[in-house]
């Protein structure tokens, strides 16, 4: 557990020093927000029925854009080497690397979302869901985020690749975090789409770490 | 592990390992190939006959029912091949079967062509039945997605460039892809039906035989095509292999003999093998 906390520990820290990817992914996930509306037209309504869409599409891409910065640098100057023979399963070190990648790339987007959904002229309810459903949901992109990364961390141009294989599997987290907008009002209000995306992201934590550590065991053979 | 020892020190024990072996496989696969091209030719060209003068056209749909005899076969095949791509993806991850990786490269661009087959023809087939290319129906989607996702597998060995270490990495990724298609496809379907009630329904479900037939012998038909394709596919790929370690060996061995170093090769490594 010790050690779990440490690797999290470290990459807090060298996201603090190094921190420009999170607030370039920051700026992105503003920008898309505001990019969307001058494209759709300053329409109060159609913006506010897009808005959980259009706040979602932004969460999505600006998700991929960090990937790299998982494992790479790690890979380079071998610290995922000795990780593999440390008092610590690779798994362990998969999952603690997924919950800082979550803390660094999720967490700042969740917390700059208010500032969108005034721009989009969202209704509180809505706006509230779409909150939960971040929160609910951002952990599952989190760990197929981590996976598309270990499986391209020996790959020059990995960064390109990964968001192919990313994206089909995080349709699923899109629908649901979307549809989970609806949950507090509205005449189709239900938490099963909340329901929904908790299970996926319960699903994507506790197996993406087993298949990260088998692709980055591969990876460093 | 290389692609070209069949020297009998090296000769695998069980018979299992034994004709899955590569240079073994090559052996016995060769034998393989012509009969199984003419019984393909043969299933297509009776069950072409069939679907084209041998079946009645639809009472609803019309001629255009003759789509489906090569839609169906198609979709099917979709899904299959991921299933072969995720068997030999288990065989190359527990048994580290060079011949596991192989067959779950040749799968993948296959896999890719029958999709997007699929998609096409049932465009094709939409427009006259359905009034529309394309609808967000929930069948339709996670094909597109499956097409997708085949896409990015093909990619990802392109990006490969020493494809026995990218194939263990390969297989994570196409068993994880597998665990989530049943989830891809489940909440595509849930979100369809938010949206609206599915009308349309293909392949009711009551068939007459007169359409039945034709349909099982061009699903026969396209799957024989299918293995086909992969076996022609398995072997180029362990030649291609092969090639390639021995033309590494050729430049390590005339490089060590006019006295050059090894590290003056792009790839370094230079023990000639696949490792």
């Amino acid at each position: 557990m010790r050690a779990f906390l440490i690797v999290i520990g470290r990459d807090l820290q060298l996201a603090v020093k190094n921190g420009g990817t999170t607030v370039t992914q920051l700026i992105f996930y503003l920008s898309i927000g505001v990019i969307m509306p001058i494209a759709i037209g300053p329409d109060k309504q159609v913006l506010a029925s897009l808005a959980p869409a259009i706040i979602w599409t932004a969460a999505l891409l600006s998700s991929l854009l960090g990937l790299e910065r998982i494992f790479v640098g790690d890979h380079e100057d071998g610290t995922l080497l000795s990780m593999g023979h440390a008092n610590i399963s690779m798994a362990a070190v998969s999952l603690a690397k997924i919950v800082s990648h979550w803390m660094i790339s999720a967490m700042p987007l969740i917390f700059a979302t208010p500032l969108l959904a005034v721009m989009l002229f969202m209704e509180m309810p809505e706006f509230l869901a779409t909150m939960l459903a971040l929160l609910l949901g951002t952990p599952a992109l989190a760990a197929l985020g981590a996976l598309g990364a270990a499986v391209s961390v020996t790959l020059k141009r990995g960064g390109v690749v990964a968001p192919i294989l990313i994206l089909p599997l995080a349709i699923p987290v899109l629908i649901f975090g979307v549809s989970g907008a609806n949950s507090f009002a509205g005449p189709s209000a239900s938490g099963s789409a909340m329901l929904f995306l908790g299970a996926i992201s319960l699903l994507a934590v506790a197996f993406a770490p087993f298949a990260i550590s088998l692709a980055l065991r591969a990876a460093e053979e | 592990m290389s692609m070209d020892n069949t020297s009998p020190v090296n000769r695998p024990r069980n018979w299992f390992s034994a004709l899955a072996h590569p240079g073994i496989f090559l052996g016995w696969s060769r034998h393989f190939i012509r009969p199984l091209i003419f019984l393909t030719a043969v299933t297509f060209v009776i069950g072409l006959w069939f679907s084209f003068f041998n079946s009645p056209p639809d009472y609803q749909m019309g001629e255009t029912v003759r789509i489906m005899y090569i839609h169906v076969p198609t979709a099917w095949l979709s899904q299959m091949i991921y299933s072969i791509m995720a068997i030999s993806a288990i065989g190359s991850l527990v048994w580290r079967h060079p011949l596991a990786d192989v067959a779950m490269k040749a799968a993948a661009p296959l896999g890719a062509a029958f999709t997007a087959m699929a998609l096409f023809t049932g465009a094709l087939w939409g427009r006259p039945t359905w009034g529309t290319y394309w609808e967000w129906d929930g069948r339709m989607t996670s094909t597109l997605v499956l097409f997708l996702m085949y896409l990015g597998l093909v990619a990802l060995w392109n990006t490969f460039s020493e494809q026995s270490r990218g194939a263990r990495i390969i297989a994570v990724f196409t068993l994880v892809g597998a665990i989530n298609i049943p989830i891809i496809k489940f909440s595509v379907e849930w979100w369809n039906a938010l949206h609206q009630p599915s009308i349309i329904k293909a392949d009711g479900l009551s068939m007459p035989a007169s359409i039945y037939t034709p349909l099982l012998i061009m699903t026969l038909a396209f799957t024989l095509l299918f293995f086909v394709l992969h076996l022609v596919n398995i072997r180029s790929e362990i030649f291609r292999r092969r090639a390639n370690s021995l033309e590494r060996r050729h430049v390590m061995e005339s490089g060590s003999e006019s006295g050059h170093g090894a590290g003056e090769w792009p790839d370094g490594n230079g023990n000639g093998r696949e490792t």
